[in-house]
């Protein structure tokens, strides 16, 4: 489990949620969420389907507004704040469905938030800002995050790539703005097994470089080897939070995935 | 095998001379050079010659500024649809609210048109953006339909409220000094603008613009703003449709509320479906062919639109790519039957 004593001091939580709802007419997606981050943590959040893993994840990205309560991100609230404001703050997410930019390159991709207030206020990118610096960097990250730079697939189309690329594509996207939280939403989803296999030390590659990260997923077995703490959502609520060991020992959580047994007690 | 024509297919294969004018090795030879020149100087000189071609035919020197004109919006909307994902049906606001600025600054302020055109350009666009900002959130048919509005409702305020002249319009707005003027400034216009905005998208800033397009949400996720990004496309848009309405209203010599008209909004999305969207060049091609086939179906009265309607059609139907990407295609390409 790696760095699992980091957070023995009190340390000052890097994202903070109170109280956080979100309603959808009649369905309560979100209900009363709190939730906190602490720097260097990877944080798994997992739960059975539709018990609100992506609102929470649209909430706190500013994709979507909470109906009540806060979002703290460095101390500053961040609730009403819109998308590109946060992400120019350094929460960065990557989507589920994977969303490049299928007319462009896969290195062109990476033009777009390199091009971004944050990348060029943070940048220090070698070459400065001169044309075709950034197409430089572009090829540097996308090789940092699996990229064959001599099989020439950075230069490929993105609609001509495979999932897996595309998935790291939407990761190398948060690399681009130098992120201080990436919200993983669903990087193992869609993926081969050796694809997976791959996608491990590359997490804890970036989490040795500093970033935190905030992993939802359904690819238990992977979470719990990167995870130092597991959040369990269902229905909208959190029913439970620990590690990986406390949190899948727990009646209630058994109970999320596998249906209770008293139901078929009745029956 | 059932069908002989399943038995084999086209094969695309870029010639040698197109993969040798890629990069910086272009320059190493004369043949190389001119494959890469040949194309923009057709078009450079093609279109500086045209007046001098048509010098015994004044009606078809202004036959040549009107197609400048729809060039001009058509190049707006093709930048605006194929670049921002905008689909803007504007095009008739955009002149006249060009039109109008010029046709004021003329009257009431005196200007002349070397100063009322640009000041027309930009100050429009200005206007155009800011009445367009609350729209910019909406996408694909729904900011179509609402950019379709502002044309309608610009004449019907000026008609019911009797601004601006009303429905007489402005007149007496002073003519430009004479008919080479006035082509040489719209061919000039329409040729910096279509190789400057080609160099524009090709830059770092029209990746993001083509970005919004693919991906608005992404874009977002990036930490760009892309509502400032779409307003600086409509700007841009709306710029080259001003520029357009004012030299309008300078050859016209008058500006009124037909300046509005749908064939404003209509005219340029027919010339980029013919031409190709996505090329900035195909629309200027468009507006070749279209405007004056209009202009020669001027005798049959109201039934040019029903052959224009046919035209369009059988561009959607047979070639739904347009002339451009197809002659693009051809220049570079070997086509080939290969049997599977």
């Amino acid at each position: 489990m790696p760095q699992q004593d980091k957070n023995n001091a009190p340390a000052q939580p890097l994202l903070r949620l109170e109280n956080v709802s979100k309603r959808f007419g009649g369905v309560l997606a979100l209900s009363a969420m709190d939730l906190e981050v602490y720097p260097g943590d990877i944080l798994g959040i997992i739960g059975p389907n539709g018990s609100g893993k992506t609102t929470l994840v649209n909430v706190i990205t500013g994709f979507q507004r909470a109906d009540t309560g806060k979002v703290h991100f460095k101390g500053d609230e961040i609730t009403d704040w819109t998308a590109h404001r946060i992400a120019d703050q350094g929460l960065t997410r990557t989507f589920q469905v994977m969303r490049p930019y299928y007319s462009l390159p896969a290195f062109k991709n990476l033009i777009v938030p390199l091009f971004s207030p944050r990348a060029r206020r943070t940048g220090g990118w070698r070459g400065g800002g001169k044309m075709g610096s950034r197409d430089t960097v572009a090829v540097d990250i996308l090789e940092e995050i699996g990229f064959e730079r001599d099989s020439y697939v950075p230069y490929k189309m993105a609609s001509s790539l495979p999932t897996g690329y595309l998935k790291r594509l939407e990761l190398a996207r948060c690399l681009a703005l130098r992120p201080e939280i990436i919200i993983c939403d669903e990087v193992f989803s869609g993926l081969s097994m050796s694809e997976m296999a791959s996608m491990v030390p590359l997490m804890e590659k970036l989490q040795m470089e500093g970033i935190t990260l905030v992993m939802v997923e359904h690819r238990l077995r992977e979470l719990f080897r990167l995870a130092n703490r597991v959040v369990v959502l269902n229905f909208g609520c959190k029913i439970a939070e620990g590690t990986s060991e406390e949190v899948m020992a727990l009646k209630e959580v058994k109970e999320a995935y596998f249906g209770s047994e008293e139901v078929f007690g009745y029956v | 095998m059932a069908d002989k024509a399943q038995d084999r297919r086209k094969e695309r294969v870029d010639r040698g001379i197109k993969v040798r004018t890629d990069g910086v090795y272009a320059i190493s030879s004369i043949a190389e050079i001119s494959y890469l020149l040949v194309p923009r100087l057709v078009l450079i000189v093609g279109l500086l010659a045209l007046p001098l071609i048509l010098y015994k035919l004044p009606y078809w020197q202004k036959v040549l500024s009107i197609i400048c004109i729809y060039s001009l919006l058509a190049i707006g909307f093709d930048f605006l649809a194929n670049f921002v994902g905008l689909v803007s049906l504007g095009g008739g606001f955009y002149i006249g609210v060009g039109a109008y600025a010029a046709a004021l600054l003329n009257t009431k302020l005196g200007l002349p048109p070397i100063l009322t055109i640009p000041i027309a350009s930009f100050a429009g666009a200005a206007i155009c953006t800011l009445l367009f900002w609350p729209c910019l959130p909406l996408r694909g048919v729904y900011f179509a339909i609402v950019s379709l509005m502002f044309p309608l409702l610009a004449a019907r305020v000026i008609e019911a409220l009797d601004i601006f002249g009303g429905t007489d319009g402005i007149l007496g707005v002073d003519g430009l000094p004479s008919g080479w003027v006035e082509q040489y400034v719209l061919i000039a216009s329409v040729l910096v603008i279509v190789f400057g905005l080609r160099r524009l998208i090709s830059e770092d800033v029209g990746l993001v613009f083509q970005g919004v397009k693919d991906n608005d949400q992404a874009v977002r996720a990036s930490g760009i703003n892309i509502t400032r990004y779409k307003a600086l496309g409509v700007f841009i848009a709306s710029a080259l449709g001003c520029l357009a309405g004012g030299c309008l209203t300078h050859i016209y010599m008058w500006a009124g509320i037909s300046q509005f008209a749908l064939d404003f909004s209509i005219i340029p999305i027919a010339a980029t479906v013919v031409g190709g969207g996505g090329t900035l060049i195909g629309p200027v091609i468009g507006c070749l062919i279209l405007v004056p086939i209009s202009e020669l179906l001027r005798d049959f009265g109201t039934l040019r639109i029903a052959v224009y309607a046919l035209i369009l059609c059988a561009f959607i139907v047979f070639k739904s790519e347009g002339i451009m990407p197809y002659a693009t295609r051809k220049y570079q390409q070997f086509e080939r039957w290969v049997t599977i």
